[in-house]
């Protein structure tokens, strides 16, 4: 955690210097007022010298006031260091984030780099706003306040040794053992919380068997078992309050006591008691102040931590020196004895993978699950790079080719049709913001989505929810298919994105495609045999190896794995 | 915060253990300030079951107060007891105290005269220590009984914050449990996950800080305030002018930052959402070279998140230094007036002392108070999230005396049903059918046609507007849902699997199965083969969403549950994408199996289910187009014709391979 807040203090360090100084100030008349206050009850109260009151009383305002402005523009600049430490972090953050690759994001997992982003700065920004006050302050005014109490007597002040190891020792046994509680309090919360996310993802499974009751003990297993967690951890704070308390009014029980006897053997005047007394307070309110500042610190170490593990992440895929003789043939795409192995994985997902797609054509990759497709069509724009063997695109080697000019040779429809909460028309202009409507009405059409989106009464501009929720499957694979398209790029990637669609808008759909977008490369990642028939060039795949490439004719000759799958699929739809 | 002696002057306020006062309290203060009242009226009367524990809290609180108040006074007397010591050490020993006063008047010494008048000497005698070992023993065992008190207090409040959160809680699960399906679909589901924890934690730290403060706060100062007219009604006086000026300090500075702090939540939510969304699709994000726009996007949320903060941190933060100024102001005015009556005679000095303490705590409350208000209007915003969940309609209830349907046989019938999702939108107007017992009722139609409206009326997860549905001539509106849904078993394209094992997994809704029953279920749905090969076979356990078992695995597992159930009715969806074909051949055998002897609604996704179908539905834009069997659906030319045509004769499954099976 300290690493991590000196990194991003370190701009501020002027600042810092300003706040700091102001604290000493504040520090400074804090301890200077119950000296005045003494000065008032030795020399004023007690000989009865109104006058004499009046002037030092209007010393103390004067002070007060200073202390008020010194206090207010501290926490102008430590709010605003704090803040500006939070908002430093979220953009490193999320600019780091935006720069790994899509492995490195889901071995993070998406959820929780996302309450990092917010949830874990906001920990820390505010141990940062207290701390820059508490943190000064506190020591400051208590090692002033221990040494004025020894200027106003040294045998007094003894007893500081005896109040503030005990007071820490309280502190220091409850911080201990309510550490492992909240953590185990924030694992219970994720188990609500896990508990419930299956109750409303299985909704209708949940009522079709009637379990809505056997549902409801469940959660009522995890409610109890973190109402009983937190039950623990706020009866343990209940005691950290009255326990400090019955120290601190001990200790003022003390002060008179052992104070009276000096004063009445005159080694002290009256007047010094209560002075002492005031400092005494002030004293133990520091100690006080730190431990609320203290009690922040376990759950901000735990986020920092957090936030640590992604600031330590370097993207595994970076840009290495470009070739300028670079690509030679745009829209072609190459294996060249291409191995990939997951990190610490075991066995290689590809193996001896050699292909060619050659300009303008149209590709498919078939294979069952598991026979690394998905892997193999990640490799081609870089979003892996290979263990062993070459990617080239275009004649050239992927790793040397700056990645935002090597993605700009792509249109990629994943698995999950996934839309961005806008509006079509923000959507479409998603890879390419000059896009003219004109241009987006085209890819509309040949994505088979114009009609349905010409029925909606604001078209282009109608709203899409956050995933595209407000869209059915097959409209939003549409979706996504012609945002690729608007992308004119020169090579498609299809990665498994017709499954939602029905015949018939598939059939139209290639149809259109092959018609409209004829320089381009096409390749297509398939279950299905009926979606791969017409290409080109077939590559099947099982167990990370290619079995067997050519036309459909040329395979079902040459390749004993797509006769077996076509076979199945015949069998299934026999069936 | 009870039992809190005040702190130095310029000190910082205390806070409470999870975070307190101006500086942590950053949570918004609601927009809807005038829901405010109804909410906390609802939210009071929530507290109603744990009314002794509250009445116990309250006393216990008082009774604290009172002794924590009583401190400086007890302390007062004893530094009394030493001032009159030193004072009358200063009296000849032989001369009786109003020799003395009458001695310091023959020197023109009045004020001194009329000081020393006022005390209790026994001249010469020095401190008397016993005295002062009484009082300092009564404040000893006052501050223990106090500390006491107030840790009963709070661990009492403890249990009364957690088990009205565990409470709450409870009551969002059930309510959930009674929403129409309509809700959920309607509703995204971060925004319940997040009402039922973070809101109701936000709920839960607001109480639990603000309640025990407030009682204590208050207590405080109507306590502290009777000491100080006891003590000196005019001091008192003008420590209560200080109330009016902090409580206008106090306003004017939250009136400010409210705005901020509404707009910092407001920001939060938006970066929140933003970064959800670019996560959520990064590698989209990267390769649509969007990362730019992304980060450029991100910035601007960031910065007026920050600018919002910033300001809502300083403002408030404010208030402390303010009011601390103020009590400062009160405290000299004391110090001055105080010294006069001590001079004058008119009072003591230990009651100086007491009353500068007072002061001290009189001010300190209500700085805290303050920072309560502020907190507690970030609860009441959460606390009207949760409201209004608790508040949705529900699904009217199942009539007590409600028709059972006892061993259906699977006839049902559908009377003139109509069903619209919005009033103005058409979708299914009038539509009969009936489906005789072990009949199979393919629904087709091209994508988005809204075949799954179909199973949501079934089963009742949507009301029908009129018409009726009847199982074995039963009115489903007139039986319980449970019993309607038993007569379905449902197999849907999006598997459901909880974190379990294997076998609860199979066994969902059928508890008492033996081993043997659930085996059987497996071999029946060609699952039991894949089950066998994992390590520990049955009692493997799932993760959330059953995401280390392949999509064909978990299709497999759901057919499984829907044998053991054993329904009359089933709900089938055969589209199967995502799965290789050694899988899908199982899956459509096992589903073969499974309907075997029983009703059968299946969107259909096969040319040969959909042959051989007894009646077909056909769908398009969210409602019924045509029904009848293939050869008359065929015949008469419609929708079903072009949809045939347009998706068999091109489906190279059957036809454009030109490969036919040896």
């Amino acid at each position: 955690m300290i690493p991590l807040l000196r990194t991003y203090l370190r701009p501020y360090r002027g600042v810092l210097v300003v706040i700091s100084l102001l604290l000493l100030v504040q520090a400074f008349t804090n301890l200077y007022l119950p000296n005045l206050n003494a000065d008032i009850i030795n020399n004023g109260v007690v000989t009865g010298d109104i006058a004499y009151i009046v002037r030092v009383g209007g010393v103390m305002l004067l002070i007060s006031a200073i202390l008020g402005v010194a206090s207010i523009v501290t926490v102008y600049y430590s709010a605003r260091t704090a803040m500006r430490v939070g908002r430093d972090m979220r953009r490193d953050l999320f600019t780091r984030v935006e720069s790994l690759s899509l492995g490195q994001v889901n071995a993070l997992g998406v959820p929780s780099l996302i309450t990092r982003n917010t949830n874990d700065v906001q920990q820390l920004q505010m141990l940062v706003m207290v701390g820059l006050t508490m943190m000064v302050l506190a020591p400051v005014t208590a090692v002033g306040a221990i040494i004025m109490a020894i200027r106003e007597n040294a045998q007094l002040a003894l007893l500081l040794i005896v109040v503030i190891p005990l007071m820490l020792a309280v502190i220091s046994i409850m911080v201990f053992k309510a550490i492992p509680m909240f953590r185990a309090m924030q694992t219970k919360i994720d188990r609500v919380n896990l508990v419930l996310r299956e109750n409303l993802t299985g909704i209708r499974v949940i009522r079709a068997f009637n379990q809505t009751d056997r549902e409801e003990v469940r959660f009522e297993g995890s409610n109890a078992d973190l109402t009983d967690t937190a039950l623990r951890v706020t009866r343990l704070f209940a005691l950290i309050l009255p326990a400090l308390m019955l120290i601190m009014n001990l200790s003022s029980v003390a002060v008179i006591w052992f104070g009276g006897h000096l004063v009445a053997d005159g080694s002290m005047p009256i007047g010094n008691l209560t002075a002492f007394l005031a400092y005494i307070m002030q004293i133990l309110m520091s100690v006080m102040m730190a431990v609320m500042t203290l009690m922040m610190v376990p759950r901000a170490s735990a986020s920092a931590d957090r936030i640590n593990e992604v600031l330590a992440t370097h993207p595994d895929i970076v840009d290495q020196v470009d070739d300028p003789a670079g690509v030679t043939t745009p829209g072609l795409v190459e294996f060249r004895d291409v191995d990939f192995r997951y990190p610490g994985a075991q066995e290689a997902i590809l193996q001896d993978i050699t292909i060619t797609f050659e300009p303008g054509t149209t590709n498919a990759i078939l294979g069952g699950t598991g026979s690394g497709k998905t892997t193999l069509v990640n490799l081609i724009p870089r979003l892996l790079d290979t263990t062993q063997g070459d990617v080239l695109v275009g004649g050239h080697d992927v790793r040397l080719q700056p990645q935002e000019h090597l993605w700009k040779r792509f249109g990629i429809v994943p698995q999950k049709a996934f839309l961005f909460s806008g509006t079509i028309a923000s959507n479409m202009r998603f890879g390419r913001p000059d896009a003219t409507n004109a241009q987006i009405w085209h890819a509309l059409e040949v994505a088979q989505a114009a009609d349905f989106v010409r029925e909606l009464p604001e078209t282009l501009e109608a709203p899409v929810d956050q995933g595209g929720a407000n869209f059915s499957g097959g409209q939003r694979q549409r979706l996504a298919i012609a945002r690729a398209i608007v992308r004119d790029p020169e090579v498609y990637i299809f990665d498994d994105s017709f499954s939602a669609l029905d015949y018939a808008t598939d059939a139209r759909l290639r149809r259109a495609l092959s018609d409209e977008i004829s320089g381009a490369t096409i390749i297509i990642v398939a279950q299905r045999v009926s979606s791969v028939v017409t290409a080109d060039h077939i590559v099947v795949m099982d167990y990370g190896r290619v079995v067997g490439q050519g036309t459909h004719e040329e395979l079902l000759e040459s390749c004993e794995t797509y006769r077996e799958i076509v076979a199945s699929q015949l069998e299934v739809a026999a069936s | 915060m009870s039992s809190m002696r005040p702190g130095a002057p310029g000190g910082p306020p205390p806070r409470g253990p999870m975070g307190g006062g101006p500086g942590m309290s950053m949570m918004p203060s609601t927009e809807k300030a005038k829901n405010f009242k109804a909410s906390m009226r609802r939210f009071a009367h929530r507290l109603r079951p744990e009314r002794g524990v509250a009445v116990a809290v309250f006393v216990l609180g008082s009774v604290s107060v009172f002794l924590t108040v009583l401190g400086p006074k007890i302390l007062g007397n004893a530094t009394n007891v030493i001032f009159d010591g030193i004072v009358s050490l200063r009296i000849p020993a032989g001369m009786t105290q109003d020799q003395a006063v009458a001695a310091l008047r023959a020197q023109g010494e009045d004020e001194q005269a009329d000081m020393v008048a006022a005390m209790t000497l026994t001249p010469g005698q020095g401190v008397d220590f016993e005295a002062l070992a009484r009082w300092l023993a009564l404040a000893a065992v006052l501050y223990l009984i106090a500390s006491l008190l107030s840790w009963a207090q709070n661990y009492l409040m403890a249990g009364v914050t957690q088990r009205t959160m565990y409470r709450l809680r409870e009551e969002v699960d059930a309510k959930l449990g009674r929403l129409p399906l309509s809700y959920f679909d309607s509703t995204p589901r971060g925004d319940l996950l997040s009402r039922v924890t973070n809101d109701i934690d936000n709920i839960s730290t607001t109480l639990q800080q603000t309640l025990t403060q407030l009682v204590t706060a208050l207590l405080t100062v109507i306590g502290v305030l009777a000491m100080m007219i006891w003590i000196s009604p005019i001091l008192a006086l003008i420590s209560v002018l200080t109330v009016p000026l902090s409580f206008v300090v106090t306003m004017l500075i939250a009136r400010k930052s409210k705005p901020h702090f509404v707009g910092q939540w407001k920001w939060t939510g938006s970066l929140n959402s933003h970064v959800e969304e670019m996560f959520s699709g990064h590698e989209l994000v990267r390769v649509y070279g969007h990362r730019d726009a992304a980060i450029v996007d991100f910035d601007s949320s960031n910065e007026k998140m920050y600018e919002s903060s910033f300001r809502a941190q300083f403002i408030s933060g404010m208030i402390q230094p303010a009011l601390t100024f103020v009590s400062n102001l009160n405290y000299v005015a004391i110090a001055v007036f105080g010294g006069m009556r001590v001079a004058s005679g008119a009072m003591s000095l230990g009651d100086v002392q007491a009353f500068i303490q007072y002061s001290r705590q009189f001010t300190m409350p209500i700085t805290q108070i303050a920072g309560v208000a502020n907190l507690l209007q970030s609860g009441a915003a959460s606390a009207e999230r949760v409201f209004e969940l608790l508040d949705a309609s529900e699904e009217e209830p199942d009539d007590s005396d409600a028709a059972r349907i006892v061993d259906p046989a699977g006839r049902i019938s559908l009377e003139n049903i109509r069903f619209r999702y919005h009033e103005d939108t058409p979708l299914i107007d009038d539509l009969s059918l009936d489906v005789e017992p072990g009949q199979t009722i393919a629904i087709v139609g091209p994508t988005g046609a809204g075949k799954t409206t179909l199973v949501n009326l079934l089963m009742r997860f949507y009301e029908i507007q009129a018409g009726r549905i009847l199982i074995d001539g039963i009115n489903t509106h007139d039986a319980t849902r449970e019993d309607v849904r038993r007569c379905f078993g449902m197999v849907l394209q999006d598997t459901w699997l909880f974190e379990g094992t294997i076998h609860d997994n199979i066994a969902y809704g059928a508890e008492s199965a033996t081993q043997e029953e659930v085996e059987a279920a497996a071999r029946a749905s060609y699952a039991d083969h894949f089950i066998r090969t994992l390590p520990e076979g049955y009692e493997s356990k799932l993760s959330e969403q059953g995401e280390n078992i392949s999509a064909g695995e978990r299709q497999l597992l759901t057919i499984a549950r829907a044998f053991l159930a054993d329904p009359a009715v089933l709900i089938l969806d055969e589209a199967t994408s995502s799965v290789d074909t050694r899988t899908e051949v199982l899956i459509q055998r096992a589903m073969s199996n499974l309907r075997e002897g029983r009703t059968s609604f299946v969107i259909a996704h096969r040319l040969s289910t959909i042959r051989n179908a007894d009646v077909i539905l056909v769908m398009n834009r969210g409602s019924i187009v045509e029904q009848g069997n293939h050869e008359a659906l065929m015949e008469a030319g419609g929708f079903y014709r072009d949809l045939y045509e347009s998706q068999f004769t091109e489906s190279p499954d059957e036809v454009a391979t030109g490969f036919t099976p040896e």
